[in-house]
């Protein structure tokens, strides 16, 4: 079998596998603080979360903080599964080539 | 080449999690050693209190100046057991080898820190101010710690994946049913924040931290 069938095209993108990442250890991620540890701007972020709430993998909350919108993010049932498979694909990636 | 990436991106994943985790990598450590500091701070505290009662029964009155004595000392007392309970508890996290500086300017640990602080604050002031007060308010003194610190810890645990929240739960209970024994301040204190930091930072250790795996 092809091993990298099981890659998931989606998680190609440093930004998208650094949001899969931090929220597999993250409850709840704000926007700012995702912002930060990725060293994102705020439109290519907002874009690449766009697609990975259009594929399902995390979900979207927006709050409030006084008047201030506050957006957090965490991971879908879904999610979670995909980027589990796509970790197991890249070590399988690994010890072929070896 | 393939491979270099593919190896690149499971390094990142491993870096992406580490960064915005670091915050709750307290070592288990840190809540042993604190643990036994509190212990042995109340141990101090308690043969304090039972020399000033023993003396209390020989004289069989209230000795205002000793009583002022024995409360300023605890004071002092209390004030150095949390500045060495916080100390070692911060030297053996910063032992830890994956903490670094910059562990202490990420936004995590910026949140968790003040949302930390609040109850802490309010909670701190509360007892100063209830001690100033003449009116046997010191058994009060323990519930207070306990409770206010129960809500401090429950009001970071969503910002951690740790099993803190059960901490949380436990100091709060023993704070409220400590409450309903006034007069055992010093025991529940005890078990509060000696016995159950020495249980919580065991428990860490094992699960996290023991033959070097970090979770």
């Amino acid at each position: 079998m092809n091993p990298i069938g099981n890659l998931n095209k989606i998680f190609e993108s440093r930004i998208r596998l650094g949001v899969m990442s931090i929220l597999m250890v993250n409850e709840d991620v704000n926007f700012n603080d995702l912002k930060q540890m990725l060293e994102a701007t705020d439109g290519n972020l907002a874009s690449h979360l766009t697609t990975l709430e259009e594929n399902g993998f995390i979900k979207v909350h927006k709050g409030f903080i006084g008047r201030k919108t506050n957006t957090t993010y965490s991971i879908t049932k879904a999610g979670e599964k995909a980027f589990k498979s796509h970790l197991a694909a890249l070590e399988d990636m690994i010890k072929f080539s070896k | 080449m393939n491979q270099q990436h593919h190896l690149q991106q499971l390094s990142d994943i491993k870096q992406m999690m580490e960064r915005s985790t670091r915050f709750l990598s307290l070592s288990g450590l840190s809540g042993i050693a604190s643990g036994i500091t509190g212990l042995i701070g109340a141990f101090i505290a308690r043969s304090w209190m039972k020399s000033y009662y023993s003396d209390y029964d020989a004289v069989g009155r209230v000795d205002a100046a000793a009583f002022l004595e024995l409360k300023v000392k605890l004071i002092v007392l209390a004030i150095c057991t949390l500045v060495v309970a916080v100390g070692v508890g911060a030297i053996f996290t910063y032992r830890r080898p994956e903490v670094n500086k910059q562990t202490f300017f990420s936004p995590i640990f910026k949140k968790i820190t003040i949302n930390l602080m609040i109850p802490l604050v309010t909670g701190g002031i509360f007892i100063a101010a209830l001690i100033t007060h003449d009116r046997n308010f010191e058994v009060l003194v323990a519930p207070t710690c306990l409770v206010f610190y129960g809500l401090a810890l429950l009001n970071i645990s969503k910002y951690m994946v740790s099993d803190i929240k059960y901490l949380a739960l436990v100091e709060i209970l023993l704070g409220l049913l400590n409450m309903f024994f006034l007069r055992n301040g010093i025991y529940f204190w005890m078990i509060g924040f000696g016995f159950m930091h020495i249980i919580y930072g065991a428990s860490m250790w094992w699960k996290y931290e023991r033959k070097g795996s970090v979770n």
